[in-house]
């Protein structure tokens, strides 16, 4: 057990634990400074806005022996008898003459920046900088230039902390990055006919603690301040990355990466960040539409419950096609609401598309082939109420060879997932009711039409490759004239109240021996629910 | 706080005495008010066959106006700090990339719902640039809610109309590097992907 004092304060570690200074200062409730370090990246110790007074306490007489200079506190190991002091004079010094020679000719377009708001330079400059400007030049605008298709450098709001050069080399390993020139007229580029174009490009815009990388898809949509952070999950593809949806008056302006070390670390692939837009496409589907002879017309979501309940009841041997998009708690629910009509219902897993193959990158972190978010959920809670997995393909052939009646598709996929001689093969059934996001041939054959939630709009769980489950609430309202699912779901149920995806999960963890886990509370970074497959 | 609060400390009128009882001498006190008034000089004015006459236009709050840089475009560099200011959330903007060299950033749109403005001046003073000026325009009409919704045209207007009443209050522009846009550490080539 190593002790570290930090500004007198005496902090506990584990002797498998290895920090610096920022960490272990962090623990003690101080917040240092920093640019250049990153925790994904390697230690520069370029930017010196860490720096503090480091000591060392003599284990035999308690006698502190100081540094006499000031050392960054990145790059200094927290170990046993190691003495921080975080906000003496001279470290308050430092900071203030590092802020002001960084601001030297740093133009002050904060009002057109980005970045201002969440800006490092901005908030630092706020409280430890000088309140004057000694400087004579006063620039206002930056040079800019594209470092790629999704990345656009402003060259002279730049601070060279090298955390962009470090991303692509450490992380993605691709090395488009790189330092030009030197002194005063070092600036970050690419080199010459080779563009940032990885599929981890976006990071970089999070990592750069000032405005000098702008993300060129979110460039002027919105002022930092106007938006509203929701943790969510990422659900472009299987590996469900912890995300932020930052959203203003249900409108999403950007998808960030939120910390998760069991899923994504710090970073999304660009896949992900950029793949919200079609949750405010104008192609939504809006209205709930019943068929008429040929004709569809519109009807009430009031009415639909009971009315489709009857016909349901009435039809004979029931299906329904539970999409890798719905979350578990609302695959339990349609699952149960079918079964509990025909208990010998066929209930089928949708189909799952995939592209191209697993990409693992140098650090670690992982793109799915598997572009859906919960097919691990779904098919733990299609076993659990038939006892096997029925696939799509399966699916297909039972509609023509066995006495299915009736079908509830759930759709939710981003683009088309079902052509027109597949939707040939639902003409035999007496009903059917599908909820998508989109039109599609099947839709259109529809005796009931639903719009359906998209990923930002629902609420729930869902369960990536890997088996992690992790839990999240809705980030904006669906669109006017559209249900969420699993909303719709607990109200065909006829349960009481509002649809709460929590005591839903409660209700599958004690159900589902797969998801027995769930029972206890969990974090923000969701939970392994192999580790009790392994118990059991 | 209900009445039977310790904390409060309930206090009975003062008596009145025997000039406050006779009612003379308070009512003699408004009568040298009212007499004075009858022949101070009058404030008032008999709006509106008389139009009232405006102290300092510079601070008057009246109609906004956007003024207009010394290249007769739009000033305003679109940052959203009106908006952000304004406790009466009447203003919208649509910000978009500027397709002049010096300039980052604009207002594709930008409407004052002046209907809901409450006239506090606050965008005036969060405006980095001095872009959004109010003028001493006071008697502000329309026939519609919709013609009192000024868009970025009619803003431009009323400053082509009071530019001269009323010069602008700064008349600084933001500076570029080194006035041509280039920043004086910039010695090198300008490489980097092709554009």
């Amino acid at each position: 057990m190593a002790i570290v004092i930090v500004d007198g304060q005496e902090i506990e570690i584990g002797d498998d634990e290895r920090l610096n200074g920022i960490e272990i200062a962090r623990r003690a409730g101080v917040d240092v400074p920093h640019y250049c370090w990153h925790p994904g990246l390697s230690v520069v110790a370029s930017c010196r806005m860490c720096l503090m007074e480091t000591g060392r306490k003599d284990p035999e007489n308690g006698e502190v022996s100081m540094v006499p200079k000031l050392v960054p506190g990145c790059q200094t190991p927290a170990t046993d008898g190691v003495v921080f002091i975080t906000a003496s004079e001279k470290v308050l010094n430092a900071r203030a003459m590092v802020e002001e020679d960084l601001l030297i000719d740093h133009p002050i377009d904060c009002p057109i920046c980005d970045k201002a708001g969440e800006c490092a330079l901005q908030d630092y400059h706020f409280s430890h900088g000088r309140s004057e400007r000694r400087a004579d030049v006063r620039p206002f605008t930056s040079r800019r230039r594209p470092m790629g298709e999704t990345v656009s450098l402003f060259v002279d709001r730049c601070v060279m902390c090298t955390r962009c050069v470090r991303f692509t080399r450490e992380v993605t390993g691709t090395h488009e990055l790189m330092i030009t020139d030197r002194g005063s007229g070092e600036e970050i580029d690419v080199f010459p006919g080779y563009p940032l174009a990885n599929k981890l490009s976006g990071n970089v815009v999070d990592l750069c603690p000032v405005g000098a990388l702008g993300d060129v898809d979110f460039l002027y949509q919105q002022r930092v301040w106007f938006m509203k952070p929701h943790d969510g999950v990422c659900a472009g593809c299987s590996r469900g990355c912890s995300i932020v949806i930052e959203e203003n008056q249900d409108r999403v302006y950007r998808l960030k990466p939120r910390e998760n070390p069991a899923v994504n670390q710090w970073w999304m692939c660009d896949e992900g960040r950029y793949g919200f837009h079609h949750v405010h496409s104008e192609k939504r589907l809006t209205e709930p539409r019943r068929r008429v002879g040929d004709e569809h017309e519109n009807i009430e979501w009031s009415e639909l419950p009971g009315e489709l309940g009857e016909r349901l009841r009435s039809a004979g041997r029931l299906s329904a096609l539970l999409s890798p998009h719905l979350t578990v708690e609302e695959a339990y629910l349609l699952a149960g609401y079918i079964r509990g009509i025909d208990s010998e219902a066929v209930l089928a897993l949708g189909p799952i598309p995939v592209e191209g193959e697993d990409e693992t990158f140098p650090a670690g972190f992982i793109i799915c082939a598997e572009k859906c978010p919960n097919r691990r959920g779904v098919e733990e809670v299609i076993a659990h109420f038939t006892g096997r997995v029925t696939t799509f393909d399966e699916y297909l052939e039972l509609l023509e060879n066995s006495e299915i009646r009736a079908a509830w598709i759930s759709g939710g996929y981003k683009s088309d997932w079902i052509d027109e001689p597949t939707a040939e093969r639902f003409a035999g059934l007496d009903l059917l009711v599908v909820q998508d996001l989109f039109d599609s041939p099947l839709y259109q054959r529809a005796d009931y039409q639903l719009p359906g939630a998209a990923f930002a709009e629902r609420q729930g769980s869902y369960v990536n490759h890997v088996d992690r489950l992790q839990s999240f609430d809705w980030a904006v309202r669906a669109p006017g004239g559209v249900h969420v699912e699993g909303n719709l779901y607990w109200r065909l149920l006829e349960r009481p109240g509002m649809y709460r995806a929590e005591a839903v999960m409660g209700e599958v963890a004690r159900e589902i021996g797969y998801f027995a886990a769930a029972a206890e509370p969990y974090g923000p970074i969701g939970l392994d629910l192999k580790v009790n497959l392994l118990a059991v | 706080m209900k009445p039977n609060d310790p904390s409060i400390r309930w206090i009975d009128p003062p008596k009145l005495g025997l000039a406050g009882k006779m009612y003379l001498p308070l009512f003699l006190q408004g009568l040298r008010v009212t007499t004075k008034h009858l022949f101070a000089p009058k404030v008032t004015v008999s709006y509106p066959e008389q139009e009232p006459e405006i102290g300092n236009p510079l601070i008057y709050r009246g109609v906004h106006r956007l003024n207009r840089d010394d290249q007769g475009r739009v000033k305003c560099v679109a940052c959203f700090l009106c908006a952000t200011a304004c406790p009466a959330h009447c203003i919208d903007i649509v910000g978009v990339e500027s397709p002049w060299d010096d300039r980052e950033k604009y207002p594709e749109s930008f409407t004052i719902d002046e209907l809901r403005c409450i006239y506090c001046g606050m965008c005036e003073e969060a405006c980095p640039v001095d872009a959004i000026e109010l003028t001493s325009l006071y008697n502000l009409t329309g026939r519609s809610r919709d013609e009192m919704i000024f868009d970025k045209e009619k803003l431009l207007s009323v400053y082509d109309q009071t530019k001269d009443a009323e010069p602008m209050q700064s008349g600084v522009q933001p500076q570029p590097y080194g006035g041509t846009g280039v920043s004086p550490v910039d010695r090198r080539r300008n490489t980097g992907a092709a554009k």
